[in-house]
């Protein structure tokens, strides 16, 4: 059962008080923007096998979306924060790394 | 290879069944292929063989980093349709469907299929507005499907409840060719056959890199040494991202653990398969008397294998209210597999950024009824380095050019 500490109303929430909404960090194309760009921007994916950035709302709790690290290989749970974040936050790309040394870093 | 017969079966039985030799054989790497299927799943292995019988390339190595069959091949429900919406979908699947009905002659090994005929129930007036619009496009495509009355469905399966109240059936998108194969065989036969034409299948083998000379496969890394290639086509459902990545591009696919479970085996109680779509559940009964049932996907990206335990409670708490008699049921075993999930819920069958290199995948939670025809189509793209009618409309470019074929709105979820 996969559990997510929700950043905003510091629920542990279980799945089922969730909803998913996958790849998170995704950088907007749109108009003006080149056909490959706003292409990779709508339908290409990371879908890493391992530390993977992701998208969650709190759907029957606060409402509010925030952001997970989370391992795809594992199912563990390095950490979440706040959805207003560009990037995910120094302290938490650390502790993934210092957990998987192999990790290539978030870009 | 010793074909298998009624009369086999007397001879062996005259010398303590000694004589059966293996039904594949375990071949070390050559050099260099013609082609290297990455994949020794139904679609790699179907791919090879149509290669071999369709093209005549034989000189074809299968690699795959497990056992084969051990992926999604052995992990499905075993469920065999082609009522889909789309032309193109219509077109490839009813091709597998046609392989299928005489594929255990072809292989010369039974792969059991059995088309005891298949019912998509409506619970929602939605579905029922839905599959009228399949019926009507089914018959444009010359596939077989009729919409059937609640009436008819009771008669088809005396175990449903067709009132509800919360789920109740109103009417049934009826296939009658549509049924199961036993999903080991198919895997199993197709890796006889090719390992007869003189194919390696090679197994305990994972690639870790695609070698590439401007912009053309040159050959790929694996655990047991380099191996060269003139074709490369990688068939690696869930892992296709990783694959890909080795070879240099992405792809549009997300991969999620798709779930499935069966019942301790009971007599003989349902001889047809009922798919569920509202509530994401599917069931038929396996020749050993089990109840094969499978539900819905999780939501996120998952490459473990194993699933979120409430979407089985979700799947057989409404599969209780219509099949009120399983509610006594144990369930013996559940499991999860990898499926590689696609935008439009449509697979790509397509070329690839790499020149020679070749991507069959995006099957997401419905590729065992595609075998045959996906490796068909695949074989015949690999060939002849362009895309046949069949796999024309699959390229990994539609998304960018718009051009869906949009599976996701008429399949629901069980797909």
């Amino acid at each position: 059962m996969l559990i997510l500490e929700c950043p905003y109303c510091g629920v542990k929430a279980e799945e089922t008080e969730l909803s998913p909404g996958y790849e998170a960090h995704l950088k907007r194309f749109g108009p003006g923007s080149s056909d490959d760009e706003f292409n990779d921007y709508m339908f290409a994916r990371k879908n890493p096998k391992g530390v993977h950035f992701e998208r969650w709302r709190h759907a029957y709790g606060c409402g509010k979306w925030f952001l997970a690290a989370r391992c795809t290989a594992t199912l563990e749970v390095f950490g979440t924060y706040p959805a207003q974040s560009s990037e995910p936050p120094a302290d938490l790309v650390a502790k993934i790394k210092a957990k998987r040394p192999d990790w290539s870093g978030y870009k | 290879m010793k074909r298998y017969s009624v009369f086999a079966i007397a001879r062996e039985a005259m010398s303590y069944h000694l004589g059966w030799e293996r039904a594949w054989a375990a071949p070390q790497p050559k050099k260099e292929y013609d082609a290297i299927i990455i994949g020794a799943g139904g679609h790699g292995l179907a791919t090879a063989y149509y290669l071999g019988k369709n093209h005549g390339i034989r000189n074809v190595a299968i690699i795959e980093k497990g056992w084969l069959g051990g992926g999604n091949t052995g992990r499905n429900t075993t469920i065999i349709r082609s009522n889909y919406l789309q032309d193109p979908s219509a077109a490839i699947y009813d091709k597998a469907l046609k392989l299928y009905e005489d594929l255990s002659q072809d292989l010369n090994y039974n792969v059991m299929f059995s088309p005891r005929g298949l019912l998509m129930l409506a619970q929602t007036h939605h579905e029922v507005r839905g599959y009228l619009r399949t019926v009507h496009a089914n018959t444009l495509q010359g596939v077989a499907t009729e919409w059937i009355s609640p009436a008819r469905v009771k008669e088809l399966v005396p175990i449903i409840n067709i009132d509800g109240p919360r789920y109740p059936i109103l009417g049934a998108l009826y296939q009658a060719r549509g049924g199961t194969a036993r999903h080991d065989a198919v895997a199993w036969g197709y890796a006889r056959a090719c390992s007869a034409m003189g194919m390696d299948i090679i197994q305990q083998c994972e690639v870790t890199g695609v070698r590439s000379e401007n912009g053309v496969v040159k050959g790929v890394e694996t655990t047991k040494g380099y191996i060269g290639t003139k074709k490369l086509g990688i068939v690696v459902a869930g892992h296709s991202g990783q694959v890909a990545d080795m070879a240099g591009f992405r792809l549009p696919i997300e991969a999620v653990a798709l779930q499935a479970l069966v019942s301790e085996p009971i007599k003989p109680c349902m001889d047809v398969v009922v798919m569920a779509n509202t509530v994401h559940g599917y069931m038929s009964q396996s020749d050993k008397g089990e109840m094969v049932i499978g539900g819905g996907t999780d939501g996120f990206n998952n490459f473990t294998q194993r699933g979120s335990f409430h979407h089985i409670e979700e799947t057989l708490r409404a599969l209780v209210e219509t099949f009120p008699m399983i509610s006594r049921l144990k369930m013996l075993r559940q499991w999860g597999g990898i499926v590689d999930m696609t935008g439009d819920r449509s697979p790509i069958i397509s070329k690839t950024p790499l020149g020679n290199c070749f991507i069959n995948c995006g099957w997401g939670t419905g590729g065992f009824k595609a075998i045959p025809g996906s490796g068909w189509a695949m074989a015949d793209l690999m060939a002849r380095g362009e895309p046949g009618p069949l796999a024309a409309d699959f390229n990994m470019w539609r998304f960018r050019e718009g051009q869906f074929i949009d599976e996701s709105v008429a399949a629901g979820v069980a797909h």
